[in-house]
């Protein structure tokens, strides 16, 4: 069984009704029972990381986190779920997990285009994911794939070994990070047709090995 | 970089397909989850339903169809019409829609704006504008006022003075439409969505008189448009969007074309 991560962030059953789709049986939810007893965790998130933080620990999620890490046990981070894993977001002010090292920042205002255009803020629609190396999870991605988008701030890695893939909006960031078992994007594979099926399809089939 | 987006939209009544010429003689064709379907293979990168039935009792029936959309295609996509309470917009995002848009309710009530970006996050709430062109005036500084009732009822509020107001309040995109150009398949209103999407920070759609892709190579580049909304040159066969994309693309347009 693969468990959703429930933590009050907003549109979880899209991701549901994917895996649904696909055939992996999964659940929802916030008991660290059924969490660890999952062979498999997708942390999900839509809304802003100071939120997002305030419930993972009210609910004890946060610790839950760092020990289905230890335990070599997949984890797949979605949008805020990948923003909350690095250190430090500018969003709210807001200390993060400290899973992987670097910071998360807003869009800077003068954000332009190759034309000089001001870029809207949030980066919203589809955008191409420039796979820097293999992995498991982003195999059969057909090259020139396109992911959805929506979000303000972006992650800025320090460990530029967990950079996987990268997307180009006025500035460059690390739209897919990997370490070990844990695997995040920025995008929203849910909702980026047949190559974020891929994704999660290939997730749900991750023995969690980097290689 | 960011492609511009193309998005279909489709008229439910009754939990069928329709498409309103100039808001009249809707002719039936089809059903909107296989409509769907089809455009979401097709490469739509967003589809929009926009919910035109009539009495708020037959309401259940669209949030089905929204149900049965949202466990076929894997792309974003809003629904729109009759969204008037928090509820509302509660009902048709828990059936599976990535967005709702609010229209004629947001212009009678804008904290439905605030309290939506509140409860769901603005990447939710489209804010859907039809705007009807008008003499210049000191009330209507920009020529283009605001009308609601699907066109008939004139609000006197300026459309530009709304759409910053509306992204002040909380709106994550603007869907943009002219009631001039709306049904004409003579071309989008380019001065006015250059207009509003230069002056706001939010993603526009323009929406309201595609006929050709030249019509969407026009919005997208010349009126700066974020995304263009299409109707009836894909319902009736005229282009799919496979061949829109190609074009597009060929006039230096970035457009999504892996899928």
């Amino acid at each position: 069984m693969i468990a959703i991560l429930d933590y009050r962030a907003g549109n979880l059953t899209s991701v549901e009704r994917a895996l649904r789709f696909l055939g992996f049986p999964c659940e929802i939810t916030d008991s660290a029972e059924r969490i660890r007893a999952a062979e498999r965790i997708i942390f999900p998130g839509v809304g802003a990381a100071g939120k997002s933080m305030q419930d993972l620990s009210e609910l004890g999620l946060d610790s839950l986190l760092h020990e289905r890490l230890e335990a070599g046990v997949p984890i797949l981070g979605i949008c805020v779920g990948l923003q909350v894993l690095f250190d430090y977001s500018e969003e709210n002010d807001t200390k993060c997990l400290g899973i992987l090292p670097g910071k998360v920042r807003l869009f800077p205002a003068e954000l332009r285009d190759e034309d000089g255009n001001l870029l809207k803020i949030p980066h919203m629609g589809w955008n191409e994911v420039i796979f820097t190396r293999e992995h498991p999870v982003f195999r059969k991605v057909p090259p020139g794939s396109e992911f959805y988008f929506v979000h303000s701030y972006y992650p800025e890695a320090s460990d530029l070994a967990c950079v996987v893939g990268r997307t180009d909006y006025g500035i460059a960031f690390g739209s897919a990070v990997a370490r070990r078992n844990l695997v995040a994007v920025q995008f929203h594979p849910e909702k980026s047709g047949p190559p974020g099926l891929q994704i999660l399809s290939n997730f749900c089939q991750w023995d969690g090995l980097d290689s | 970089m960011l492609s511009k987006r193309i998005i279909p939209c489709l008229d439910v009544r009754d939990g069928r397909t329709t498409k309103g010429i100039k808001f009249r003689n809707n002719i039936d064709i089809g059903d909107p989850v296989d409509m769907g379907r089809y455009y979401y293979e097709e490469g739509a990168d967003e589809i929009v339903f926009y919910d035109i039935t009539a009495s708020s009792d037959r309401r259940p029936i669209m949030l089905e169809v929204v149900r049965r959309v949202a466990e076929t295609i894997f792309i974003p996509f809003s629904v729109g019409g009759g969204i008037r309470t928090l509820e509302d917009m509660r009902d048709v995002l828990l059936a599976g829609a990535e967005k709702v848009s609010v229209n004629s309710a947001a212009v009678l009530n804008p904290g439905i704006i605030q309290h939506g970006a509140k409860a769901f996050g603005s990447q939710c709430i489209v804010l859907g504008m039809d705007v009807k062109r008008v003499p210049p005036s000191a009330k209507i500084p920009s020529g283009y006022e605001m009308v609601i009732n699907g066109g008939r009822s004139p609000m006197g509020i300026d459309a530009l003075w709304w759409a910053q107001e509306a992204e002040r309040l909380g709106a994550g995109e603007i869907c943009l439409n002219s009631i001039d150009a709306d049904g004409t398949q003579n071309g989008y209103e380019l001065s006015l969505t250059h207009l509003i999407s230069t002056k706001v920070r939010i993603p526009v759609i323009a929406s309201g008189g595609a006929g050709g892709p030249h019509h969407l190579l026009d919005v997208l580049s010349e009126g700066r448009a974020d995304a263009a909304l299409i109707a009836s040159m894909v319902h009736y066969g005229t282009y799919t969007i496979r061949e829109i994309k190609e074009f597009l693309q060929g006039q230096g347009v970035r457009v999504r074309q892996t899928w």
